[in-house]
């Protein structure tokens, strides 16, 4: 057996493994609000930089 | 940031109530109060992604107790368990990053929170609380006080959880894998023809291509099938006839192609043809989530009200329950829900909204109220003469024309097109079918499918998707949305438009005021200032607003005389302010206009006018408008401004007044029966009837989150004089499509010369395709962009 059986199988199996993730992705409402999370994931940032405030305050006091 | 602005919600500070906080500057206590919460939460974050992002909180006392109803909360939640409760809330402030950081740290604010998360679009925000640490009450009541309230209405009530569609993602996701791998499994055929490498593994290429073309032409291109077989049972003949029959002829002769190993078939243009029409599809599918397009007086309506039990007892209990006999109590600024009679001894209710009628009404003990108004003033109490579903207003909504909607269906530009395009494609199939018969049978059959295969109308019917959902976001930046695309079509049809007189040609804002009789020191300007100041009546605060910051007396007497005006002692002088009635001044007769008069120390000094406002460009889109369309005014006000009305407009422009609901819609039906298409453009539940019965319904409004009533679509207030450049724009999309509708039947022309020949191959299809929808997408965007800038 030629050796382009296989790879084209393979090849034919990443490309559905894709598929089967963007269904899943779709599945779970990623794609209904497209523009929350891109604003949510720049504030971690800026709550770590208030709590870190708070610990200098209360290590001054200390 | 402006020195002058509140740092809390951006609103100029009035120098006397100016507080200054923590060496910030803020417009009122309720600003700072927000600001202090935030402060001692370690929350001031909220200030760092946008200037001045908040909202004063309004008063609310009393307006939730509802939420202490179980029947009625539990309605509202989403979700119910022992420890967990979730609920999804609509708030309309929702604008800006600040507003999705201090909504997703709710549970900073409030114990009991485990999570928020915000869906900026829908302007909505899901909670997760415990019910055995906190309440809905106490959430929504934080919420408000910070100046986030939700807007809770009889729809939430409703509504069950609309289960999201999102089929035509798959069907893209499969069309897209299909696609992209038949055309890299068909590149060595078409490009290696004849080799040995290629004879020994084409059988093996080409079942495999044929099974993956399996899941696009069942799953994908399902809904074009079904589309079809609609049109041809109906006798329509629509655009989606020639496109699933291309389609289906491509796959059988494809499959006949390589089973008796004639060639390598059209797979890959077949995918690719699913692939693109559905992605015009999602292109034209531009919604705006955070406006409701299908909303009833349900959204305008309160979830509950307060009602007085036989034994003194208040208890809130859910609008539906309301029954005849019952007594109410109406708080200040709550909507009356249904039909009554008033107990108390007197009120003023604004109707503005559904009668259009701008001045609050008096009314006295005994009074018929009706459902919709808005009471404004000291608490009252009424008796219940209707349920909510026989009230006055809710009756309109059983009118027909709130039903017959859905189902109305308009012929779009594309498929009037297909009405000559299908019979003609089917005719030139089969005489070139019946003339290579003669020469070739084989030919013959070949000749047929290729001529169905090429004319596939992919790129006509990608012309309307694209340039409609392209104009569609055009329009939407400027602000005017639009529920479909199909709505741009109408637009362009329309030669007769109607304006609803209060709230659409004026504005609800900014009343000019202009005053009459002696001038006023600036002594008298202070004590009229701070008279106004104690009182809730909507013309006093106006006329408040409207006269300049002055300094504070001291207030020794004040009362005011509900539907009359107001006494006060300032200083040692006596202020009077009110109607003439009240005055005791009778001047000329002038009823037909607004006025408060004033009385400053026994003397009679003038008195306030309140003019209507009209909008701004006024004058000039009706003058631009009159040359294309017939105008008409309807107004549900008297006749007061007719005069001024005639002057202002082109003469050609009808009007009409003191038009109730159902004679508005009455009218509109009137045009229509002449032939006329017309757009309607009104504000109010008063025009709702007419809205639903005219071909397009345009809802104006201030702040489109509020209410709007049932429409087609909503336009900014502020874009009023724009009016004329959407009308124009929408005949300029139009003729873009026809322009784009030529160059595709050029492409079907080159197409078709191959195929009637019989030497259309599958590489002349699969450039020929993609090449042509290019071309077509491209031309579209930037012709309608063009068109835009202009």
């Amino acid at each position: 057996m030629s050796v382009i059986y296989l790879l084209i199988s393979i090849s034919i199996v990443v490309a559905a493994v894709f598929l089967y993730i963007f269904i899943r992705a779709v599945k779970s409402g990623q794609f209904d609000d497209d523009y929350t999370p891109s604003v949510r994931m720049l504030f971690d940032d800026e709550l770590k930089k208030e709590s870190k405030q708070i610990r200098t305050q209360i290590e001054k006091q200390n | 940031m402006n020195a002058q602005n509140c740092f809390h919600c951006g609103n100029d500070i009035v120098k006397a109530d100016e507080i200054i906080f923590d060496e910030k500057l803020f417009c009122c206590s309720g600003c700072k109060t927000v600001y202090e919460i935030f402060s001692l939460n370690d929350l001031t974050c909220y200030y760092d992604f946008e200037n001045a992002p908040g909202a004063t909180p309004q008063d609310i006392k009393g307006k939730y107790d509802f939420l202490d109803n179980e029947d009625i909360v539990s309605k509202l939640l989403e979700f119910q368990e022992d420890t967990t409760h979730i609920v999804s809330l609509y708030i309309p402030h929702i604008h800006c990053s600040s507003c999705i950081w201090i909504l997703e740290n709710l549970h900073k604010l409030q114990k009991g929170i485990a999570s928020s998360q915000v869906n900026f679009h829908e302007k909505k925000v899901r909670i997760t609380f415990n019910p055995n640490e906190t309440n809905l009450k106490d959430i929504v009541l934080m919420m408000s006080s910070i100046g986030y309230e939700p807007y809770i209405s009889l729809e939430n009530y409703e509504t069950k959880k609309q289960s999201v569609d999102r089929s035509l993602y798959y069907k893209i996701g499969v069309a897209f894998f299909c696609f992209g791998n038949i055309m890299l499994l068909s590149f060595p055929e078409y490009f290696e023809v004849g080799e040995f490498w290629i004879e020994q593994y084409k059988g093996f290429f080409r079942w495999l291509i044929f099974a993956l073309s399996l899941p696009a032409f069942f799953y994908s291109a399902w809904g074009y099938y079904v589309s079809a077989w609609k049109s041809i049972k109906s006798r329509m003949l629509n655009i989606d006839i020639p496109i699933a029959l291309g389609i289906v002829v491509m796959f059988v002769r494809s499959t006949v192609d390589i089973a008796f190993d004639y060639g390598q078939g059209f797979f890959d243009s077949m995918c690719g043809l699913i692939f693109f029409m559905l992605l015009g599809k999602l292109f034209q599918q531009k919604t705006y989530n955070f406006l409701s397009f299908e909303r009833d007086y349900k959204s305008y309506f309160p979830i509950a009200v307060t009602k007085i039990n036989s034994d003194g007892t208040e208890e809130a209990i859910q609008v539906y329950d309301v029954e005849k006999g019952n007594r109410l109590l109406i708080r200040n600024q709550e909507l009356i829900p249904v039909d009554g009679i008033l107990m108390s001894e007197k009120t003023m209710i604004d109707y503005s909204f559904v009668t259009g009628e701008e001045v609050p009404i008096e009314k006295k003990s005994g009074d018929k109220i009706f459902a919709g108004g808005k009471q404004l003033g000291k608490v009252v109490e009424m008796e219940v003469l209707h349920s909510v579903s026989q009230s006055y207003l809710t009756q309109l909504w059983s009118n027909d024309v709130f039903q017959k909607r859905v189902d109305q269906k308009y012929k779009t530009i594309t498929d009037t097109i297909s009405r000559y395009f299908t019979p003609a494609l089917l005719a030139l199939a089969f005489i070139s079918f019946g003339y290579w018969i003669f020469i070739d049978v084989t030919t013959a059959f070949n000749v047929f499918t290729a001529i169905l295969i090429v004319a596939c109308p992919c790129a006509l019917a990608l012309t309307a998707p694209f340039t409609l959902g392209n104009v569609l976001r055009i329009v939407g930046s400027r602000k005017l949305y639009l529920k479909n695309a199909t709505v741009i079509e109408q637009l362009a049809k329309v030669n007769t438009i109607v304006f609803d007189k209060t709230g659409t040609i004026t504005t609800n804002k900014k009343t000019s005021i202009t005053y009459e009789g002696t001038e006023l020191t600036d002594a008298e300007l202070k004590l009229l200032k701070n008279t106004l100041r104690g009182s809730n009546h909507p013309l006093s605060r106006r006329l408040y607003d409207y006269i300049p910051n002055q300094e504070k007396g001291e207030t020794t007497r004040f009362e005011e005389i509900i539907g009359k005006g107001i006494f006060a002692e300032i200083d040692g002088c006596t202020v009077k302010i009110g109607s003439s009635q009240f005055l005791q001044h009778m001047s000329e007769n002038t009823h037909k206009k607004t006025k408060v008069h004033i009385e400053i120390n026994g003397v009679y000094k003038g008195s306030y006018v309140f003019n209507n406002q009209y909008r701004q460009g006024l004058e000039q889109l009706f003058e631009n408008l009159s040359k294309k369309y017939n105008l008409v005014v309807l107004s549900g006000d008297n006749d007061g401004e007719r005069k001024i009305l005639e002057k202002m407009l082109p003469k050609n422009t009808t009007l009409v007044f003191n038009q109730k609901p159902e004679q508005k819609l009455a009218f509109i039906e009137n045009l229509q029966k002449e032939g006329k298409n017309v757009m309607m453009i009104g504000d109010g539940l008063n025009d709702a009837g007419a809205l639903a019965q005219s071909n397009i319904g345009i809802s104006i409004s201030e702040n489109v989150n509020v209410f709007s009533p049932a429409c087609d679509g909503i336009l900014d207030a502020s874009q009023f004089s724009k009016i004329g450049f959407f009308m124009r724009y929408s005949k300029d999309a139009m003729n873009i499509i026809m322009m784009s509708f030529g160059l595709s039947l050029l492409y079907n022309v080159v197409g078709l010369s191959y195929a009637v020949s019989g030497n259309l191959s599958p590489i002349v299809a699969a450039i020929i395709m993609p090449l042509s929808t290019v071309t077509i997408v491209s031309f579209v965007t930037i012709m309608s962009n063009a068109f835009a800038r202009k």
